[in-house]
């Protein structure tokens, strides 16, 4: 470790791509890290997708502006392993099986369940079937097309599994929100933090992580997550293989998966994401109890999609969900 | 004075023999390195890119996703958004321009039109679309119109805000180009306004009136951020499906898909162009 750290220190930087200040805490990660090593960090294009970040490591491929290391939804890693460089932090005991890859090409970070968040002005919502009601006139909105914006897939995936859908088949989700069209309820604007402030997307579908009053800068917002409707989707890290700083890139994710009380598996939680340790800290004793206690409570098993169920729920989409709602 | 006295007098006469000679060609290597950069190049790379797969193989079946039903939809969809707007837009915009035309041509009025024509005609993308929703959207300042997210309706509105002042623009130096002679003798000779515009303004202006509407559709079919920040849940339109293609993170990201729908918008232009030329040559008859 001490190694890695003086290897790391003389590379003096790191290259990140796609890290929004706002978004799981990163603003604090990226500078909580600076401060401990005195390693830059080059924060490129901070509002990227996971696919801008794959093009990047392409692209960029043998420059010095490269990308060290990425964090993209889970079915990028696992599509693009080949891109990346195996490697087990010192923590790796403590990420669950089923959420690394075994040879530690990418591993999952932290992520979330599918929740409402809503202006707390329409009180309290415990089922989804309220957005039906008329005082929701315009104003449930899913933060993008489902057929390209994953938050927004696994948003009408979620409806799906509280209208009683299972994650094989999303056509009820599909229908609830033709119903939601029909009701003249379902809103096509995006959701950002903007639209949310605006007032013009009161009701959003978005990870509870990205739907928590201090993310979207609105104090009288909610956060719902449907009893039995728990979709759970998760982010990984991979460090390119053809990293311009490969030390610093080893470092970063030792510090991402430290279980400390200002290391990142905590920090992350603090900014409302379930980091992927979640389960071991809190036998060991080392989670943040407060930030772990401000998460949205849930009931039921989290479901995860797998690649067949998402492609299978794309599928549908692709076909059918212009028809439902426009 | 002393400028005319060289010229005039020849003071330092063009030595014929000392002259590098440079041929005429050179002049047009920036225009033609330019549009082959940034026209011709991007054009091929499209091109053959929409006839290979992902792996950088040659295939001619993607071609065949244009036939696609739900492919054919987004092309419906902006055909739709282009022809309503193109039309509305050039008809509109060609009365006003007429109705700015018959003013006084050094008045403050007209000054002001074109002016104002010229930014309104360059706005148009987010703020546009951000200012139509705080006006008109859900939650809009005025009222909240219950069309405003139907397409292609409440799109093609937000559209022809800036379609009409740019027809102003470029329709207006045709206006400008009718005589009034022309009036005055087919109305000496006992013509109707009817009978004026039918075999005189009409015909004259039909090539110009035809080419403005392209111009317009043109600008409709490529418009993306506008109808983006309209509403970003559902593709309506191939720009929108373009983005999807390049975007998409749940499995839909296709680079050589996009280049199809790419191409096929070109070759909707293409159609477009090749009619407006021949409907030109036929108008041009009676322009000689």
């Amino acid at each position: 470790m001490s190694k890695l750290i003086t290897a790391a220190k003389k590379e003096g930087t790191l290259n990140v791509i796609a890290l929004p200040p706002t978004w799981a805490n990163y603003g604090n990660i990226i500078k909580d890290f600076t401060k401990t090593y005195g390693i830059k960090v080059n924060s490129a294009n901070p509002t990227g997708t996971s696919q801008q970040e794959v093009n990047a490591i392409k692209q960029e491929n043998g420059t010095a502006a490269a990308p060290d290391v990425v964090d993209v939804g889970q079915t990028f890693a696992v599509g693009n392993a080949s891109l990346f460089a195996p490697y087990q932090v010192s923590t790796w005991s403590s990420i669950p099986a089923s959420q690394k890859q075994a040879s530690g090409l990418w591993y999952e970070d932290y992520g979330g369940y599918m929740a409402v968040g809503y202006s707390s002005k329409f009180g309290t919502i415990t089922s989804l079937n309220q957005l039906l009601g008329p005082k929701f006139k315009n104003a449930v909105a899913l933060n993008g097309d489902p057929t390209s914006a994953s938050a927004a897939l696994n948003g009408v995936m979620m409806a799906n599994l509280a209208e009683g859908g299972t994650a094989s088949n999303i056509a009820k989700g599909v229908a609830f929100f033709h119903s939601l069209k029909t009701a003249g309820n379902f809103s096509p604007v995006s959701a950002t933090g903007a639209s949310i402030k605006a007032g013009t997307t009161p009701v959003v579908f978005n990870w509870d992580y990205l739907n928590l009053p201090s993310y979207v800068g609105v104090s009288n917002w909610k956060v719902f997550v449907p009893p039995h409707a728990v979709l759970g989707g998760y982010y990984a890290q991979a460090i390119n293989k053809n990293a311009p700083h490969p030390a610093a890139a080893r470092l970063w994710e030792e510090f991402l998966y430290s279980q400390g009380a200002s290391d990142g598996q905590n920090l992350w939680l603090q900014g409302g994401a379930r980091p992927v340790e979640a389960a071991a800290m809190t036998s060991n004793g080392s989670i943040d109890k407060t930030a772990a206690s401000a998460l949205p409570p849930v009931s039921g098993t989290p479901v995860f999609l797998t690649q067949t169920q998402n492609s299978g729920a794309l599928n549908y989409l692709v076909a059918n969900w212009a028809k439902a709602v426009s | 004075m002393a400028a005319v006295a060289t010229t005039e007098t020849g003071a330092r006469p063009v030595r014929a023999g000392r002259r590098p000679s440079i041929p005429g060609w050179v002049g047009v290597v920036p225009f033609f390195a330019y549009v082959g950069v940034f026209l011709l190049l991007p054009t091929g790379i499209v091109i053959t890119d929409a006839l290979k797969n992902s792996s950088g193989g040659w295939q001619l079946s993607a071609i065949g996703d244009l036939g696609n039903p739900l492919v054919r939809g987004y092309f419906i969809g902006s055909l739709k958004l282009c022809v309503i707007t193109s039309v509305g837009g050039a008809v509109f915009g060609a009365i006003l321009a007429y109705a700015v035309a018959c003013g006084n041509p050094d008045g403050a009025v007209r000054r002001l039109y074109l002016a104002v024509s010229g930014v309104l005609a360059q706005s148009g993308g987010i703020t546009l679309a951000f200012a139509f929703q705080a006006l008109l959207g859900p939650v809009g300042l005025l009222f909240h119109a219950g069309w405003f997210y139907n397409f292609p309706w409440g799109i093609s509105l937000i559209y022809v805000y800036f379609q009409i002042p740019l027809m102003v623009l470029i329709f207006m130096p045709a206006i400008d180009g009718l005589k009034v002679q022309w009036r005055e003798a087919s109305e000496n000779l006992g013509a109707s306004a009817w009978q004026y515009w039918r075999h005189v303004g009409g015909p004259l202006l039909a090539p110009a009136f035809l080419g403005s509407t392209l111009l317009l559709f043109a600008n409709a079919l490529s418009a993306f951020a506008t109808i983006e920040a309209w509403e970003s849940q559902i593709a309506y339109t191939v720009p929108q499906q373009i983005s999807t293609s390049l975007n998409s993170e749940v499995g839909l990201a296709n680079v050589n898909y996009a280049d199809v729908l790419a191409l096929g918008m070109m070759i909707m232009v293409i159609v477009i162009m090749t009619g407006y030329a021949l409907l030109q040559r036929r108008a041009s008859r009676w322009l000689r």
